[in-house]
C-alpha cells in the first residue's frame, strides 16, 4: 500500500498569486507545499543569451491560440521573473467597468479606495519606487519628449527596480543577471521557503479530485529539465485547501480538466477571458528630427539610436485615462522594449508595397533597428476570450522543447475591443508621426493573432455567479476550498500594467483563506509583516481584515 | 540532416521571409533579392534542426508539402518550372513570396505550419538563437551585425552606463499620486 502525501495548503504556480499566498500561509503556521511548472532559477543563473535552451526559453512561455498569443513565466516566480516590473496602480474608473454584462464587474467590495490599502501593502513588500526623469532610458525620454510635442504628458512609472544594481542591459525577459529587479525570487518566496514552506519546480500540476474528507488530491506530472515535452514522473498529493495561481492562461485549464472530478465548474470557468487590450506599434525614429524637433541629445553625439539600451517601460502617458469617457475608448500608452526574435516579427512596414511583415522591405526595417521605438497601448478589451477542451497534459501542446505551445484560447475581438484598438493606434500615429518624427505601423495580427503579456480574467472575482467563477474572497462557486489568486481572478482589463493589482488583489484574498484553513482545523494566523519585517502596510489594511475573514 | 532537395527549399523558405545575397553566382536556393546575408547564412537550417526547435521531425513533409504547393501555384500562373531543382527553388523571388503570403494568411489550413517555420527563420536572423550570442556577435553574425546589437562587456553581458537623457521631457499628468500612479 502506497500513503500520498499531505499537506494544508497546496499551492498551483509561484508568481504573485502563488508566492504571496505561500508566504503568509506558512509565515501564519500552515504546511505549504508550491508546485511550479518551471525551473527554479535565480540570479546568477540569468544569461545574456538568445540561444535555444538558455535561461529565457527556459522561464518564458509563449502559448500561441487560435486569435490570441499568451507570454508569460513558466518558473520558480512566474510572471515576476520575466517581466519589466513597471507597477502603475489601476485607475479609479477601472472598477466600476461593466464590460459586456451590463452591471459592474467588480465585486461591490472593491474599488480603488479598497484597494490602496493592499497597493501599499505590496509596495512596501517588493518593494515598488518612483522613479524619477534620471532613471529614464533614452527610449523613455525620446516618447515623453514625442508626447510633449504632441501636446500631451507623460509620467515615470513606479518600477520594482533597485536603480543602484540596474544596468539597463534589457535583458529583463531572460531573468535579471543583477538582481535589480524586485522579482519574488527576492522577498516573498525567500521569506515563504524561511517560514516552511517547500517550493518544488518542474512540477506540473494535471488535475484536481475531491477527497472523502472534504480536501482535495492533486495529480502533477515531473517535467523534464531540458524537453517540457517529456514527464519524467507524477505524483499526487493530498491539501485542505487549494490554492491556484498558475496564471490565466493555465488556472482555468487545470479547472475544466478536473471537471469530470470534482463536478461542474462555474460558467464563468475559461471565459471572459481579457488580453488585457494590449497592443503594439512600432515607430522607426527619424534621428534627425528626434534632435531637430524634439532637441534630443546624447552623450555621445546621436539623437537616439538607443532601442536595446534601458528597462522595459520607463514612461507612460496617461491623458486617456479619463474615467467621464465611455468605455472602450480609455488607454494608456507605454514605452517599451521587446528584444529581438518576439520584438521583430510582428513589427510591420510602413507603407509597404509587398509583404508588411517578412521579406525584402521588412529587412530594411530591421536593419533600422536600433532607431526604433515600441509604443504599447493597454485598452479595454470585451473579456472574449474562451478556452476549449483542454490539451492531454499542461496548457498547451509543446511544439518545441521549452517556450512554444499551441493551447486552447480563442479570441474572437469584438466591435468595442477593435474600436479601443483603433483610438489608441490612431492617437500612436498623431503623436509619433507629427512633423515627421517617425513612421508608425501596429504590430500585425495575421501572424500569431492578437497578442498579450497580460493574460487575465478566465476565472474571475465577481458579485454574479452567472458571470464569475469566484467571489470576492476568491474561492471556487461551488467547490469550497479551492481559491484562485492569480491573474485569471481579475475581472478585467485594467487600461495599465496589471502586476500591481494582481499581487493587491491576492493579498486581499489571505485573509479569507486563513480563514478557510482555520474551520478545516488548521491552527494559522493572518498578520504577517512584509517579508522584510516592515509593518506599515499591515497596518493599513487592518480595518479590511476581519470583514474578509468572514464566514 | 535533410536530403539535399529539402535542404535547398527549406533554404529557400528561409530567404522568402528575409531575403540575402547569393552565396555563390549559381547559388539556386537564395535568390539574391536583398543586399547583405539573411536568414539562410544567419543559421535558418541549424536553427529549424536543432531538437530545441521541436519541428526537425515535420521538415521532410513540410518541404514536400511546400513543392507541392509550388507546382500548383506555378501551373496556376504559367510559370515553368526548371526540373533541375526542387519545383518552390524554380519559383522567382516574387513567385516565392505570393505563395508564401498564401500560405501564413489567416484561414490557409496549414497556416501554423507555415507559420513555425517563418517565425524560426527570422529568429535566426534576429537572434541567432542556434548559437550563444556572444559567439554569433564575435563571428559577425549576419542579423546581429545589420540591427547593430551593442557588443557585451568583456565578462559576456551587457551594461549601458549611459542611457539616460537625464532630463524632464514632459510635463507630468495633472492627477498623478502620491505613489506615481494614475489616479
Amino acid at each position: 500500500m502506497t500513503s500520498t502525501e499531505s499537506t494544508d495548503v497546496l499551492i498551483v504556480g509561484s508568481g504573485f498569486g502563488g508566492a504571496i499566498a505561500a508566504y503568509h500561509l506558512a509565515a501564519g503556521g500552515a504546511k505549504v507545499v508550491v508546485l511550479e511548472r518551471g525551473p527554479w532559477l535565480e540570479g546568477k543563473d540569468f544569461e545574456h543569451d538568445f540561444l535555444l535552451g538558455s535561461s529565457y526559453t527556459r522561464i518564458f512561455d509563449f502559448v500561441v491560440g487560435d486569435g490570441m498569443s499568451l507570454l508569460g513565466g513558466n518558473c520558480v516566480g512566474g510572471g515576476s521573473v520575466v517581466y519589466f516590473a513597471a507597477m502603475p496602480r489601476a485607475p479609479r474608473f477601472v472598477f466600476e467597468r461593466k464590460g459586456g454584462i451590463g452591471r459592474r464587474m467588480w465585486p461591490g467590495a472593491i474599488s480603488r479606495d479598497t484597494l490602496d490599502p493592499w497597493y501599499d501593502k505590496v509596495s512596501e513588500a517588493l518593494p515598488v519606487t518612483k522613479q524619477d526623469w534620471n532613471d529614464v532610458s533614452y527610449a523613455g525620454g525620446l516618447f515623453a519628449a514625442a508626447c510633449n510635442h504632441a501636446g500631451r504628458t507623460a509620467n515615470p512609472v513606479p518600477v520594482a527596480i533597485d536603480k543602484a544594481l540596474c544596468t539597463n542591459c534589457n535583458w529583463m525577459m531572460a531573468g535579471c543577471r543583477f538582481d535589480a529587479k524586485r522579482s519574488l525570487l527576492l522577498n516573498y518566496l525567500p521569506a515563504a521557503v524561511a517560514n516552511g514552506a517547500q517550493i518544488r519546480p518542474m512540477h506540473e500540476v494535471q488535475k484536481l479530485v475531491r477527497t472523502e474528507d472534504g480536501g482535495y488530491r492533486v495529480s502533477y506530472n515531473v517535467i523534464h529539465d531540458v524537453d517540457y515535452r517529456v514527464a519524467v514522473d507524477s505524483g499526487q498529493i493530498d491539501a485542505k485547501i487549494v490554492i491556484l495561481a498558475a496564471g490565466a492562461g493555465a488556472t482555468p485549464v487545470i479547472l475544466q480538466r478536473s471537471a469530470d472530478t470534482l463536478g461542474e465548474m462555474p460558467d464563468a470557468v475559461g471565459k471572459y477571458f481579457s488580453g488585457n487590450g494590449e497592443r503594439l506599434n512600432t515607430a522607426v525614429i527619424d534621428e534627425d528630427k528626434a534632435r531637430d524637433l524634439l532637441g534630443l541629445s546624447r552623450e555621445d553625439g546621436l539623437s537616439y539610436a538607443a532601442n536595446q539600451i534601458g528597462k522595459g517601460p520607463v514612461v507612460a502617458s496617461w491623458d486617456d485615462l479619463d474615467g467621464s469617457l465611455p468605455e472602450h475608448s480609455r488607454f494608456s500608452l507605454e514605452q517599451l522594449y521587446f528584444p529581438p526574435g518576439f520584438g521583430t516579427i510582428l513589427a510591420q512596414v510602413p507603407d509597404a508595397t509587398g509583404p508588411t511583415w517578412f521579406g525584402t522591405e521588412k529587412k530594411e526595417l530591421v536593419e533600422q533597428w536600433q532607431s526604433w521605438l515600441t509604443i504599447f497601448s493597454m485598452t479595454e478589451d470585451d473579456n472574449e476570450g474562451v478556452f476549449g477542451t483542454p490539451p492531454p497534459t499542461g496548457n498547451a501542446y509543446r511544439i518545441s522543447q521549452q517556450m512554444l505551445g499551441r493551447g486552447p484560447i480563442t479570441y474572437r475581438p469584438t466591435a468595442n475591443t477593435l474600436f479601443g484598438w483603433e483610438q489608441s493606434d490612431a492617437e500612436v500615429k498623431r503623436i509619433m508621426e507629427k512633423d515627421g518624427l517617425s513612421k508608425v505601423m501596429p504590430w500585425t495580427n495575421d501572424v500569431v493573432g492578437a497578442y498579450t503579456v497580460h493574460p487575465l480574467a478566465s476565472c474571475r472575482i465577481g458579485d454574479d455567479p452567472a458571470t464569475s467563477a469566484l467571489d470576492d474572497r476568491h474561492e471556487l462557486r461551488g467547490h469550497p476550498g479551492i481559491f484562485v489568486t492569480d491573474g485569471s481572478a481579475v475581472p478585467g482589463a485594467l487600461t495599465v500594467n496589471p502586476a500591481l493589482t494582481i499581487a493587491a488583489l491576492a493579498e486581499r484574498a489571505m485573509p479569507g483563506i486563513v480563514q478557510a484553513l482555520r474551520e478545516r482545523g488548521v491552527d494559522v494566523t493572518y498578520g504577517a509583516p512584509s517579508p522584510d519585517g516592515e509593518t506599515n502596510g499591515r497596518k493599513g489594511v487592518a480595518a479590511q481584515v476581519r470583514s474578509l475573514a468572514r464566514d | 540532416m535533410l536530403p539535399d532537395n529539402h535542404t535547398m527549399t527549406l533554404e529557400a523558405f528561409a530567404d522568402t521571409i528575409v531575403p540575402g545575397e547569393k552565396r555563390s553566382p549559381d547559388d539556386r536556393a537564395i535568390a539574391g533579392a536583398a543586399a547583405g546575408d539573411g536568414a539562410v547564412v544567419a543559421g535558418a537550417v541549424a536553427l529549424l534542426l536543432t531538437p530545441a526547435a521541436g519541428v526537425a521531425e515535420g521538415l521532410e513533409s513540410l518541404m514536400n508539402m511546400l513543392d507541392n504547393h509550388a507546382r500548383e501555384y506555378a501551373r496556376e500562373r504559367g510559370v515553368e518550372l526548371d526540373g533541375s531543382v526542387p519545383p518552390f527553388v524554380s519559383l522567382p523571388f516574387e513567385d516565392r513570396t505570393n505563395l508564401v503570403a498564401r500560405l501564413v494568411a489567416p484561414g490557409h489550413p496549414e497556416k501554423d505550419g507555415w507559420v513555425a517555420l517563418a517565425l524560426f527563420s527570422n529568429m535566426a536572423f534576429d537572434t541567432g538563437a542556434h548559437m550563444p550570442t556572444h559567439e554569433a556577435i564575435a563571428a559577425g553574425h549576419p542579423g546581429l551585425t545589420a540591427m547593430k546589437f551593442a557588443n557585451p562587456d568583456a565578462d559576456g553581458l551587457w551594461r549601458f552606463p549611459a542611457y539616460s537623457y537625464r532630463r524632464q521631457l514632459s510635463a507630468l499628468h495633472p492627477h498623478t499620486t502620491p505613489s506615481g500612479s494614475p489616479e
